[in-house]
Protein backbone atom coordinates (compact mmCIF):
# COMPACT_ATOMS: atom_id res chain seq x y z
CA UNK A 1 0.00 0.00 0.00
CA UNK A 2 2.85 2.26 0.38
CA UNK A 3 3.25 2.86 -2.90
CA UNK A 4 -0.12 3.95 -3.71
CA UNK A 5 -0.09 6.16 -0.44
CA UNK A 6 3.10 7.58 -2.02
CA UNK A 7 1.53 8.18 -5.51
CA UNK A 8 -2.00 9.49 -4.00
CA UNK A 9 0.28 12.40 -2.69
CA UNK A 10 -1.09 15.85 -0.68
CA UNK A 11 -0.31 17.98 -4.05
CA UNK A 12 -1.69 15.20 -6.48
CA UNK A 13 -4.90 15.07 -3.85
CA UNK A 14 -4.90 19.08 -3.45
CA UNK A 15 -5.32 19.71 -7.46
CA UNK A 16 -7.63 17.24 -8.23
CA UNK A 17 -9.59 18.47 -5.79
CA UNK A 18 -8.79 22.34 -6.36
CA UNK A 19 -7.43 22.37 -9.82
CA UNK A 20 -6.32 25.41 -11.31
CA UNK A 21 -6.58 27.31 -14.19
CA UNK A 22 -9.61 25.39 -15.26
CA UNK A 23 -11.90 25.82 -17.85
CA UNK A 24 -11.98 26.85 -21.15
CA UNK A 25 -11.45 29.84 -23.02
CA UNK A 26 -12.95 30.93 -26.33
CA UNK A 27 -10.81 33.11 -27.66
CA UNK A 28 -7.93 33.13 -30.97
CA UNK A 29 -5.41 33.41 -28.10
CA UNK A 30 -5.61 30.05 -27.51
CA UNK A 31 -4.40 27.16 -29.56
CA UNK A 32 -6.27 23.85 -28.55
CA UNK A 33 -6.02 20.11 -28.46
CA UNK A 34 -8.09 17.30 -27.25
CA UNK A 35 -6.62 14.06 -26.26
CA UNK A 36 -9.54 11.15 -25.36
CA UNK A 37 -8.28 7.75 -24.21
CA UNK A 38 -10.74 5.32 -25.09
CA UNK A 39 -9.81 2.54 -22.87
CA UNK A 40 -10.29 4.10 -19.58
CA UNK A 41 -12.71 7.19 -20.80
CA UNK A 42 -10.20 9.96 -19.61
CA UNK A 43 -10.61 12.97 -21.50
CA UNK A 44 -8.47 16.26 -21.89
CA UNK A 45 -8.87 19.44 -23.36
CA UNK A 46 -5.83 21.58 -23.52
CA UNK A 47 -5.42 25.21 -24.55
CA UNK A 48 -2.44 27.49 -24.27
CA UNK A 49 -1.73 31.27 -24.83
CA UNK A 50 2.09 32.19 -26.20
CA UNK A 51 2.87 36.05 -26.75
CA UNK A 52 6.43 37.08 -27.73
CA UNK A 53 7.87 33.34 -27.03
CA UNK A 54 6.19 32.87 -23.43
CA UNK A 55 3.56 31.02 -22.71
CA UNK A 56 1.17 33.61 -21.02
CA UNK A 57 -2.05 31.12 -19.93
CA UNK A 58 -2.68 27.65 -19.52
CA UNK A 59 -6.61 26.33 -19.35
CA UNK A 60 -8.25 22.87 -19.18
CA UNK A 61 -11.07 21.09 -18.88
CA UNK A 62 -12.27 17.74 -19.05
CA UNK A 63 -13.28 14.44 -17.11
CA UNK A 64 -11.04 11.56 -15.46
CA UNK A 65 -9.27 9.71 -12.87
CA UNK A 66 -7.64 12.09 -10.06
CA UNK A 67 -3.87 11.76 -12.03
CA UNK A 68 -5.59 12.81 -14.89
CA UNK A 69 -7.18 15.45 -14.57
CA UNK A 70 -4.69 16.95 -11.37
CA UNK A 71 -1.38 16.60 -13.77
CA UNK A 72 -3.38 18.90 -16.23
CA UNK A 73 -3.86 21.48 -12.79
CA UNK A 74 -0.34 20.82 -12.27
CA UNK A 75 1.15 21.26 -15.55
CA UNK A 76 -0.84 24.31 -16.26
CA UNK A 77 0.56 25.77 -12.92
CA UNK A 78 4.12 25.25 -14.00
CA UNK A 79 3.76 26.17 -17.34
CA UNK A 80 2.35 29.88 -17.45
CA UNK A 81 5.52 32.40 -17.30
CA UNK A 82 7.69 29.65 -18.74
CA UNK A 83 9.59 30.38 -22.54
CA UNK A 84 8.80 28.14 -25.81
CA UNK A 85 11.95 26.74 -25.55
CA UNK A 86 12.02 25.72 -21.61
CA UNK A 87 8.27 24.90 -21.76
CA UNK A 88 9.23 22.28 -24.14
CA UNK A 89 12.34 20.97 -22.36
CA UNK A 90 10.28 20.55 -19.26
CA UNK A 91 7.55 18.16 -20.71
CA UNK A 92 10.30 16.20 -22.95
CA UNK A 93 11.55 15.82 -18.79
CA UNK A 94 8.72 15.04 -17.53
CA UNK A 95 7.65 12.48 -19.95
CA UNK A 96 11.25 11.21 -19.28
CA UNK A 97 10.29 10.44 -15.67
CA UNK A 98 7.23 9.09 -16.23
CA UNK A 99 8.28 6.77 -18.38
CA UNK A 100 11.32 6.05 -16.59
CA UNK A 101 13.87 7.13 -19.07
CA UNK A 102 17.30 9.58 -18.33
CA UNK A 103 16.01 12.84 -17.03
CA UNK A 104 17.96 16.09 -16.56
CA UNK A 105 18.13 16.93 -12.55
CA UNK A 106 18.95 20.53 -13.58
CA UNK A 107 15.11 21.01 -14.26
CA UNK A 108 13.16 21.84 -11.99
CA UNK A 109 9.55 20.22 -12.21
CA UNK A 110 8.68 21.92 -9.13
CA UNK A 111 4.91 19.95 -7.94
CA UNK A 112 5.02 17.74 -10.90
CA UNK A 113 8.16 15.79 -9.60
CA UNK A 114 4.73 14.38 -7.17
CA UNK A 115 3.98 11.91 -10.31
CA UNK A 116 7.53 10.34 -9.81
CA UNK A 117 5.61 7.48 -8.36
CA UNK A 118 3.35 6.65 -11.82
CA UNK A 119 6.36 4.72 -12.46
CA UNK A 120 5.71 1.97 -10.30
CA UNK A 121 2.09 1.93 -12.37
CA UNK A 122 2.87 1.23 -15.94
CA UNK A 123 -1.16 0.53 -16.24
CA UNK A 124 -1.53 4.32 -14.84
CA UNK A 125 1.52 5.83 -17.60
CA UNK A 126 -1.16 7.19 -20.00
CA UNK A 127 -3.20 8.61 -17.50
CA UNK A 128 -0.63 10.84 -16.13
CA UNK A 129 0.67 11.79 -19.37
CA UNK A 130 -2.35 12.97 -21.74
CA UNK A 131 -2.50 16.38 -20.65
CA UNK A 132 1.02 16.78 -21.23
CA UNK A 133 0.98 15.45 -24.30
CA UNK A 134 -2.38 17.70 -25.45
CA UNK A 135 0.13 20.60 -23.76
CA UNK A 136 2.99 19.59 -25.98
CA UNK A 137 0.85 19.43 -29.48
CA UNK A 138 -0.34 23.10 -28.94
CA UNK A 139 3.13 24.23 -28.39
CA UNK A 140 3.87 22.69 -31.38
CA UNK A 141 1.07 24.35 -33.09
CA UNK A 142 2.56 27.59 -31.78
CA UNK A 143 5.89 26.32 -33.10
CA UNK A 144 4.45 25.48 -36.66
CA UNK A 145 2.95 29.24 -36.87
CA UNK A 146 5.12 31.36 -35.23
CA UNK A 147 2.81 32.52 -33.25
CA UNK B 1 -17.52 -28.08 -9.30
CA UNK B 2 -14.10 -28.19 -7.43
CA UNK B 3 -12.92 -25.05 -8.29
CA UNK B 4 -9.68 -25.31 -5.88
CA UNK B 5 -9.04 -28.22 -8.15
CA UNK B 6 -9.50 -26.84 -10.97
CA UNK B 7 -7.02 -23.40 -10.25
CA UNK B 8 -4.37 -25.97 -11.05
CA UNK B 9 -5.25 -26.44 -14.11
CA UNK B 10 -3.83 -23.17 -15.22
CA UNK B 11 -0.51 -22.03 -15.29
CA UNK B 12 -1.22 -17.93 -14.70
CA UNK B 13 -3.51 -19.17 -11.24
CA UNK B 14 -0.25 -21.42 -9.98
CA UNK B 15 2.41 -19.56 -10.35
CA UNK B 16 1.51 -15.97 -8.94
CA UNK B 17 -0.92 -14.87 -6.62
CA UNK B 18 -3.86 -13.77 -8.59
CA UNK B 19 -7.13 -13.45 -7.93
CA UNK B 20 -8.71 -13.31 -11.04
CA UNK B 21 -12.23 -11.29 -11.92
CA UNK B 22 -11.69 -9.76 -15.43
CA UNK B 23 -12.95 -13.51 -17.30
CA UNK B 24 -15.61 -11.06 -19.65
CA UNK B 25 -12.41 -9.63 -21.03
CA UNK B 26 -10.56 -12.87 -21.46
CA UNK B 27 -10.89 -15.91 -19.73
CA UNK B 28 -7.73 -17.86 -18.65
CA UNK B 29 -5.72 -20.39 -20.68
CA UNK B 30 -5.96 -24.14 -19.20
CA UNK B 31 -2.20 -26.19 -19.21
CA UNK B 32 -4.42 -28.67 -21.73
CA UNK B 33 -5.00 -26.01 -24.31
CA UNK B 34 -1.65 -24.91 -24.58
CA UNK B 35 0.17 -28.49 -24.29
CA UNK B 36 -2.66 -29.31 -27.56
CA UNK B 37 -1.16 -25.83 -29.20
CA UNK B 38 2.48 -26.73 -28.37
CA UNK B 39 1.48 -30.35 -29.80
CA UNK B 40 0.82 -28.59 -32.86
CA UNK B 41 3.82 -26.29 -33.06
CA UNK B 42 6.33 -29.51 -32.22
CA UNK B 43 4.94 -32.28 -34.15
CA UNK B 44 2.78 -31.33 -37.44
CA UNK B 45 3.31 -27.13 -37.61
CA UNK B 46 2.17 -27.03 -41.31
CA UNK B 47 0.00 -25.54 -43.86
CA UNK B 48 -3.71 -27.71 -43.66
CA UNK B 49 -5.39 -28.34 -46.82
CA UNK B 50 -1.83 -27.89 -49.10
CA UNK B 51 0.98 -30.32 -48.47
CA UNK B 52 0.26 -34.28 -49.42
CA UNK B 53 3.06 -35.02 -47.35
CA UNK B 54 1.90 -37.43 -43.92
CA UNK B 55 2.15 -34.23 -41.24
CA UNK B 56 0.23 -32.20 -43.47
CA UNK B 57 -2.29 -35.06 -43.54
CA UNK B 58 -2.57 -34.83 -39.87
CA UNK B 59 -2.53 -31.35 -39.67
CA UNK B 60 -5.71 -30.83 -41.94
CA UNK B 61 -7.56 -33.88 -39.88
CA UNK B 62 -7.08 -32.55 -36.84
CA UNK B 63 -8.00 -29.06 -37.72
CA UNK B 64 -10.95 -30.11 -39.94
CA UNK B 65 -11.77 -32.41 -36.75
CA UNK B 66 -11.42 -29.29 -34.60
CA UNK B 67 -14.44 -27.66 -36.69
CA UNK B 68 -16.65 -30.42 -35.86
CA UNK B 69 -15.73 -30.20 -32.05
CA UNK B 70 -16.98 -26.65 -32.21
CA UNK B 71 -19.63 -26.98 -34.74
CA UNK B 72 -21.31 -30.07 -32.73
CA UNK B 73 -20.63 -27.68 -29.72
CA UNK B 74 -23.49 -25.16 -30.98
CA UNK B 75 -25.55 -27.99 -32.79
CA UNK B 76 -24.45 -26.97 -36.18
CA UNK B 77 -23.01 -28.11 -38.99
CA UNK B 78 -19.77 -28.28 -40.24
CA UNK B 79 -20.48 -26.05 -43.34
CA UNK B 80 -22.27 -23.65 -41.12
CA UNK B 81 -19.29 -23.04 -38.74
CA UNK B 82 -16.50 -20.51 -39.88
CA UNK B 83 -13.50 -19.66 -38.66
CA UNK B 84 -13.25 -15.86 -38.09
CA UNK B 85 -10.18 -14.23 -36.04
CA UNK B 86 -12.52 -13.92 -33.47
CA UNK B 87 -16.48 -12.39 -32.15
CA UNK B 88 -15.66 -8.95 -33.75
CA UNK B 89 -14.19 -10.54 -37.34
CA UNK B 90 -17.19 -12.76 -37.30
CA UNK B 91 -20.15 -9.77 -36.41
CA UNK B 92 -18.44 -7.45 -39.33
CA UNK B 93 -18.75 -9.92 -41.82
CA UNK B 94 -22.31 -10.65 -41.28
CA UNK B 95 -23.06 -7.05 -41.24
CA UNK B 96 -20.92 -6.32 -44.40
CA UNK B 97 -21.99 -9.06 -46.41
CA UNK B 98 -25.35 -9.83 -45.43
CA UNK B 99 -26.40 -6.28 -44.47
CA UNK B 100 -24.75 -4.08 -47.71
CA UNK B 101 -26.16 -6.70 -49.90
CA UNK B 102 -30.11 -7.17 -48.52
CA UNK B 103 -30.87 -3.66 -47.11
CA UNK B 104 -32.48 -0.16 -48.63
CA UNK B 105 -33.47 3.00 -47.05
CA UNK B 106 -37.18 1.88 -46.82
CA UNK B 107 -35.56 -1.19 -43.72
CA UNK B 108 -34.99 -0.77 -40.02
CA UNK B 109 -32.22 -2.79 -38.17
CA UNK B 110 -33.27 -3.16 -34.75
CA UNK B 111 -30.54 -3.03 -31.88
CA UNK B 112 -29.85 -2.27 -28.05
CA UNK B 113 -27.27 0.28 -26.19
CA UNK B 114 -26.35 -3.09 -24.33
CA UNK B 115 -24.66 -4.17 -27.39
CA UNK B 116 -20.62 -4.55 -27.45
CA UNK B 117 -19.19 -1.54 -30.24
CA UNK B 118 -18.45 -4.71 -32.72
CA UNK B 119 -22.24 -5.47 -32.73
CA UNK B 120 -23.40 -1.94 -32.99
CA UNK B 121 -20.69 0.07 -35.35
CA UNK B 122 -20.67 -2.37 -37.80
CA UNK B 123 -24.69 -2.55 -38.44
CA UNK B 124 -24.23 1.70 -37.88
CA UNK B 125 -21.76 1.18 -41.41
CA UNK B 126 -24.68 -0.83 -43.05
CA UNK B 127 -27.05 2.03 -42.08
CA UNK B 128 -25.04 4.97 -42.92
CA UNK B 129 -24.35 3.40 -46.21
CA UNK B 130 -27.68 1.97 -46.80
CA UNK B 131 -29.64 4.43 -45.61
CA UNK B 132 -31.62 1.99 -43.33
CA UNK B 133 -32.46 2.88 -40.02
CA UNK B 134 -31.16 1.87 -36.91
CA UNK B 135 -33.68 1.30 -33.98
CA UNK B 136 -32.57 1.15 -30.56
CA UNK B 137 -35.22 -1.30 -28.07
CA UNK B 138 -35.48 1.24 -25.20
CA UNK B 139 -34.32 -1.19 -22.30
CA UNK B 140 -36.21 -1.36 -19.21
CA UNK B 141 -35.32 0.34 -15.87
CA UNK B 142 -33.12 -1.88 -14.78
CA UNK B 143 -31.41 -1.58 -18.47
CA UNK B 144 -32.71 -4.66 -20.03
CA UNK B 145 -34.27 -5.86 -23.09
CA UNK B 146 -37.72 -7.24 -22.50
CA UNK B 147 -39.89 -8.97 -25.10
CA UNK B 148 -42.90 -6.60 -24.50
CA UNK B 149 -40.27 -3.80 -25.52
CA UNK B 150 -39.03 -5.52 -28.27
CA UNK B 151 -42.44 -5.74 -29.17
CA UNK B 152 -42.57 -2.03 -29.54
CA UNK B 153 -39.93 -1.36 -31.69
CA UNK B 154 -40.87 -4.65 -34.20
CA UNK B 155 -43.02 -3.59 -37.30
CA UNK B 156 -43.07 -4.86 -41.39
CA UNK B 157 -39.82 -2.06 -41.76
CA UNK B 158 -37.69 -4.69 -39.49
CA UNK B 159 -34.81 -6.65 -41.62
CA UNK B 160 -32.50 -7.13 -39.27
CA UNK B 161 -32.30 -7.93 -35.55
CA UNK B 162 -29.22 -7.60 -34.14
CA UNK B 163 -28.87 -8.66 -30.12
CA UNK B 164 -26.33 -9.37 -27.60
CA UNK B 165 -27.09 -12.83 -26.19
CA UNK B 166 -25.59 -12.24 -22.59
CA UNK B 167 -24.20 -8.24 -21.70
CA UNK B 168 -20.74 -7.79 -21.33
CA UNK B 169 -21.63 -4.88 -18.64
CA UNK B 170 -24.57 -5.74 -17.08
CA UNK B 171 -24.67 -9.57 -17.49
CA UNK B 172 -28.14 -9.72 -18.40
CA UNK B 173 -29.45 -12.52 -20.74
CA UNK B 174 -32.11 -11.67 -23.27
CA UNK B 175 -34.82 -12.88 -24.04
CA UNK B 176 -34.10 -14.22 -27.54
CA UNK B 177 -36.13 -17.48 -27.14
CA UNK B 178 -39.17 -15.15 -27.05
CA UNK B 179 -37.65 -12.71 -29.91
CA UNK B 180 -36.54 -14.65 -32.48
CA UNK B 181 -39.88 -16.39 -33.29
CA UNK B 182 -41.27 -12.55 -33.14
CA UNK B 183 -38.85 -11.31 -35.44
CA UNK B 184 -38.98 -14.08 -37.73
CA UNK B 185 -42.81 -14.01 -38.27
CA UNK B 186 -41.27 -9.96 -39.79
CA UNK B 187 -39.26 -11.70 -42.14
CA UNK B 188 -36.36 -10.53 -40.62
CA UNK B 189 -33.22 -12.45 -39.93
CA UNK B 190 -31.73 -12.44 -36.46
CA UNK B 191 -27.79 -12.33 -35.79
CA UNK B 192 -26.76 -12.83 -32.00
CA UNK B 193 -23.63 -12.21 -30.09
CA UNK B 194 -22.42 -14.52 -28.03
CA UNK B 195 -19.41 -13.69 -27.30
CA UNK B 196 -20.62 -14.02 -23.50
CA UNK B 197 -22.42 -16.74 -23.66
CA UNK B 198 -20.59 -19.34 -25.05
CA UNK B 199 -17.93 -19.75 -21.94
CA UNK B 200 -21.01 -20.80 -20.16
CA UNK B 201 -24.62 -21.51 -21.73
CA UNK B 202 -25.14 -24.71 -23.96
CA UNK B 203 -25.61 -22.91 -27.14
CA UNK B 204 -27.89 -24.87 -29.34
CA UNK B 205 -28.32 -23.12 -32.91
CA UNK B 206 -31.24 -25.43 -33.77
CA UNK B 207 -33.22 -24.80 -30.97
CA UNK B 208 -32.56 -20.86 -30.50
CA UNK B 209 -33.12 -20.64 -34.34
CA UNK B 210 -30.90 -17.71 -34.90
CA UNK B 211 -30.21 -17.00 -38.49
CA UNK B 212 -26.28 -15.70 -37.62
CA UNK B 213 -24.59 -16.10 -34.29
CA UNK B 214 -20.80 -15.12 -33.35
CA UNK B 215 -18.24 -15.89 -30.20
CA UNK B 216 -14.78 -15.58 -29.56
CA UNK B 217 -12.38 -18.39 -28.42
CA UNK B 218 -10.77 -16.49 -26.09
CA UNK B 219 -13.48 -16.01 -23.63
CA UNK B 220 -14.09 -19.63 -23.27
CA UNK B 221 -10.81 -21.21 -22.12
CA UNK B 222 -9.83 -20.94 -25.87
CA UNK B 223 -6.77 -18.80 -27.72
CA UNK B 224 -6.99 -15.51 -28.84
CA UNK B 225 -7.15 -15.01 -32.70
CA UNK B 226 -10.04 -17.25 -33.51
CA UNK B 227 -13.52 -17.07 -33.27
CA UNK B 228 -16.44 -18.55 -35.06
CA UNK B 229 -19.18 -17.46 -37.18
CA UNK B 230 -22.41 -19.36 -37.57
CA UNK B 231 -24.90 -18.97 -40.25
CA UNK B 232 -27.64 -21.36 -41.50
CA UNK B 233 -27.09 -22.91 -44.47
CA UNK B 234 -28.88 -21.51 -46.76
CA UNK B 235 -28.01 -18.06 -45.68
CA UNK B 236 -24.50 -18.67 -45.97
CA UNK B 237 -24.86 -20.51 -49.47
CA UNK B 238 -26.28 -16.79 -50.76
CA UNK B 239 -23.64 -14.82 -48.93
CA UNK B 240 -20.86 -13.46 -50.30
CA UNK B 241 -17.45 -13.30 -49.33
CA UNK B 242 -16.05 -10.09 -48.54
CA UNK B 243 -11.75 -11.54 -48.40
CA UNK B 244 -10.48 -12.57 -51.17
CA UNK B 245 -7.65 -14.53 -51.91
CA UNK B 246 -5.96 -18.26 -51.45
CA UNK B 247 -7.76 -21.20 -50.71
CA UNK B 248 -11.32 -19.69 -51.33
CA UNK B 249 -12.16 -20.04 -54.67
CA UNK B 250 -12.28 -23.31 -56.83
CA UNK B 251 -11.48 -21.75 -60.45
CA UNK B 252 -9.43 -18.87 -61.54
CA UNK B 253 -9.42 -16.82 -64.50
CA UNK B 254 -8.66 -13.50 -66.05
CA UNK B 255 -11.71 -11.42 -65.41
CA UNK B 256 -13.59 -13.79 -62.20
CA UNK B 257 -13.27 -16.47 -60.47
CA UNK B 258 -15.68 -19.20 -58.63
CA UNK B 259 -15.90 -19.28 -54.88
CA UNK B 260 -15.60 -22.94 -52.73
CA UNK B 261 -18.45 -24.07 -50.79
CA UNK B 262 -18.87 -21.95 -47.24
CA UNK B 263 -17.51 -22.29 -44.89
CA UNK B 264 -14.15 -22.26 -46.98
CA UNK B 265 -15.30 -19.25 -49.09
CA UNK B 266 -15.25 -17.01 -46.72
CA UNK B 267 -11.41 -18.03 -44.82
CA UNK B 268 -9.43 -16.85 -47.17
CA UNK B 269 -5.43 -17.51 -46.80
CA UNK B 270 -3.67 -19.51 -44.10
CA UNK B 271 -6.26 -20.08 -41.13
CA UNK B 272 -5.15 -20.08 -37.49
CA UNK B 273 -4.34 -23.71 -36.86
CA UNK B 274 -2.86 -24.00 -33.82
CA UNK B 275 -5.79 -21.74 -32.64
CA UNK B 276 -8.98 -24.11 -34.38
CA UNK B 277 -7.14 -27.04 -32.43
CA UNK B 278 -6.44 -25.37 -29.32
CA UNK B 279 -10.35 -23.86 -29.45
CA UNK B 280 -11.43 -27.33 -30.02
CA UNK B 281 -9.84 -28.51 -27.24
CA UNK B 282 -11.44 -25.72 -24.93
CA UNK B 283 -14.60 -26.83 -25.80
CA UNK B 284 -13.61 -30.76 -24.94
CA UNK B 285 -12.72 -28.97 -21.67
CA UNK B 286 -15.76 -26.82 -21.23
CA UNK B 287 -18.26 -29.96 -21.95
CA UNK B 288 -16.46 -31.81 -19.49
CA UNK B 289 -17.03 -29.43 -16.77
CA UNK B 290 -20.45 -28.68 -17.90
CA UNK B 291 -21.93 -25.12 -18.99
CA UNK B 292 -24.41 -24.98 -16.87
CA UNK B 293 -21.99 -26.30 -13.76
CA UNK B 294 -20.00 -23.27 -14.82
CA UNK B 295 -23.16 -20.79 -14.97
CA UNK B 296 -24.34 -22.28 -11.68
CA UNK B 297 -21.03 -21.42 -9.47
CA UNK B 298 -20.70 -18.14 -10.85
CA UNK B 299 -23.75 -17.20 -9.81
CA UNK B 300 -23.42 -18.06 -6.61
CA UNK B 301 -20.38 -16.13 -6.61
CA UNK B 302 -22.01 -13.00 -7.95
CA UNK B 303 -24.71 -13.52 -5.43
CA UNK B 304 -22.27 -13.89 -2.73
CA UNK B 305 -20.64 -10.78 -3.62
CA UNK B 306 -23.30 -8.60 -4.28
CA UNK B 307 -25.11 -9.00 -1.19
CA UNK B 308 -22.25 -7.94 0.60
CA UNK B 309 -21.42 -5.22 -1.68
CA UNK B 310 -24.96 -3.83 -1.66
CA UNK B 311 -24.42 -3.46 2.34
CA UNK B 312 -21.62 -1.16 1.90
CA UNK B 313 -21.94 2.40 2.38
CA UNK B 314 -19.82 4.20 -0.44
CA UNK B 315 -19.90 1.25 -3.51
CA UNK B 316 -23.33 0.94 -6.12
CA UNK B 317 -23.51 -1.82 -8.04
CA UNK B 318 -25.08 -1.35 -11.27
CA UNK B 319 -26.40 -5.03 -12.27
CA UNK B 320 -27.47 -6.48 -8.59
CA UNK B 321 -29.95 -9.08 -10.50
CA UNK B 322 -27.71 -10.16 -13.08
CA UNK B 323 -27.83 -13.73 -13.92
CA UNK B 324 -24.20 -14.52 -15.10
CA UNK B 325 -20.89 -13.98 -12.93
CA UNK B 326 -20.64 -10.21 -13.77
CA UNK B 327 -20.32 -7.06 -11.49
CA UNK B 328 -20.69 -3.48 -12.45
CA UNK B 329 -20.34 -1.13 -9.78
CA UNK B 330 -18.15 1.78 -8.47
CA UNK B 331 -16.90 3.27 -5.24
CA UNK B 332 -18.32 6.16 -4.97
CA UNK B 333 -16.41 9.36 -5.48
CA UNK B 334 -13.60 7.08 -7.03
CA UNK B 335 -13.19 6.96 -10.76
CA UNK B 336 -13.16 2.81 -11.30
CA UNK B 337 -8.72 3.96 -13.01
CA UNK B 338 -7.79 5.29 -9.90
CA UNK B 339 -9.85 2.67 -7.59
CA UNK B 340 -8.08 -0.56 -10.14
CA UNK B 341 -4.97 0.42 -9.29
CA UNK B 342 -5.65 -0.39 -5.23
CA UNK B 343 -7.19 -3.46 -6.48
CA UNK B 344 -3.54 -4.28 -8.75
CA UNK B 345 -1.63 -3.79 -5.73
CA UNK B 346 -3.65 -6.55 -3.72
CA UNK B 347 -3.18 -8.71 -7.01
CA UNK B 348 -7.16 -8.48 -7.60
CA UNK B 349 -7.53 -8.15 -11.49
CA UNK B 350 -10.45 -5.72 -12.38
CA UNK B 351 -11.16 -4.18 -15.42
CA UNK B 352 -11.92 -0.30 -15.70
CA UNK B 353 -13.33 1.88 -18.09
CA UNK B 354 -16.29 1.55 -20.85
CA UNK B 355 -15.72 -2.34 -21.18
CA UNK B 356 -16.02 -1.36 -24.94
CA UNK B 357 -20.06 -0.42 -24.32
CA UNK B 358 -20.24 3.22 -24.45
CA UNK B 359 -23.73 3.14 -24.33
CA UNK B 360 -24.78 1.57 -21.93
CA UNK B 361 -22.23 3.20 -19.72
CA UNK B 362 -23.98 6.59 -21.30
CA UNK B 363 -27.28 5.06 -20.31
CA UNK B 364 -26.16 4.48 -17.08
CA UNK B 365 -24.66 8.27 -16.59
CA UNK B 366 -21.13 7.17 -15.17
CA UNK B 367 -17.91 8.08 -16.76
CA UNK B 368 -16.99 4.60 -16.64
CA UNK B 369 -17.78 1.55 -14.02
CA UNK B 370 -15.19 -1.23 -12.37
CA UNK B 371 -16.56 -4.80 -13.36
CA UNK B 372 -15.78 -7.99 -11.27
CA UNK B 373 -16.71 -11.02 -13.59
CA UNK B 374 -16.35 -14.35 -11.79
CA UNK B 375 -15.71 -17.75 -13.47
CA UNK B 376 -15.53 -21.40 -12.98
CA UNK B 377 -11.54 -21.16 -11.69
CA UNK B 378 -12.91 -18.67 -8.76
CA UNK B 379 -13.63 -19.36 -5.08
CA UNK B 380 -15.59 -18.67 -2.52
CA UNK B 381 -12.32 -17.52 -1.31
CA UNK B 382 -11.88 -15.51 -4.03
CA UNK B 383 -15.17 -13.85 -3.22
CA UNK B 384 -14.40 -13.18 0.62
CA UNK B 385 -10.68 -10.82 -0.39
CA UNK B 386 -12.73 -9.17 -3.53
CA UNK B 387 -14.98 -7.87 -0.41
CA UNK B 388 -12.54 -6.98 1.96
CA UNK B 389 -10.19 -5.19 -0.53
CA UNK B 390 -13.21 -3.32 -1.47
CA UNK B 391 -13.60 -1.82 1.58
CA UNK B 392 -10.02 -1.18 2.33
CA UNK B 393 -9.61 0.68 -1.05
CA UNK B 394 -12.97 2.56 -0.37
CA UNK B 395 -11.46 3.66 2.91
CA UNK B 396 -8.20 4.27 1.42
CA UNK B 397 -9.42 6.53 -0.57
CA UNK B 398 -11.74 8.48 1.92
CA UNK B 399 -8.68 8.72 3.73
CA UNK B 400 -6.40 10.61 1.29
CA UNK B 401 -9.30 12.80 0.35
CA UNK B 402 -11.58 11.84 -2.27
C1 LIG C 1 -20.46 -9.11 -25.88
C2 LIG C 1 -19.20 -9.05 -26.67
N1 LIG C 1 -19.26 -9.00 -28.01
C3 LIG C 1 -18.16 -8.96 -28.77
C4 LIG C 1 -16.90 -8.96 -28.21
C5 LIG C 1 -15.71 -8.88 -29.11
O1 LIG C 1 -14.94 -10.01 -29.03
P1 LIG C 1 -13.49 -10.02 -29.68
O2 LIG C 1 -12.76 -8.86 -29.08
O3 LIG C 1 -12.90 -11.32 -29.26
O4 LIG C 1 -13.64 -9.91 -31.15
C6 LIG C 1 -16.80 -9.01 -26.82
C7 LIG C 1 -15.47 -9.00 -26.19
O5 LIG C 1 -14.96 -8.03 -25.71
C8 LIG C 1 -17.97 -9.06 -26.03
O6 LIG C 1 -17.90 -9.07 -24.71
Amino acid sequence: MQQLENLYRQIIMDHYKNPRHKGLIDSDRYRTHHIKNPSCGDDITVQSAVKDGIVKDVRHDGSGCSICCSSASVLATLMIGQNIDSAQKLTDNYLNMIMNRPVDENLDLEDALAYQGVKQFPARIKCATIAWKAFEQTLKEWSDNDE
Amino acid sequence: MDAHKLKQCFPILTSQPLIYLDTAASSLTPKRVIATMNEYYTEYPVNVHRGVYQISYKATERYTAARQTIADFINADYEETVFTRGASSALNLIATSYGLNNLTANDEIIVSELEHHSHILPWQQVAKKTGAKLIYVPLNSEGRITTENFKKVLSDQTKVVALTYISNVMGYQTPLEEIIPLAHQKNAIVSVDAAQAAPHKTIDVKKLNCDFLAFSGHKMLGPTGIGILYGKRELLDKLEPVEFGGDMNDQVNLYDAVWKETPYKFETGTPPIAEAIGLAEAVRFLQELDPEAILNHEIALKQKAVEALIKLEGVTVYNPTSETGIIAFNLDGVHPHDAVSFFDQENIALRAGHHCAQLIIQWLKVPATLRASFYAYNTHEDVDTFIEVVKKARDFFTSVGF
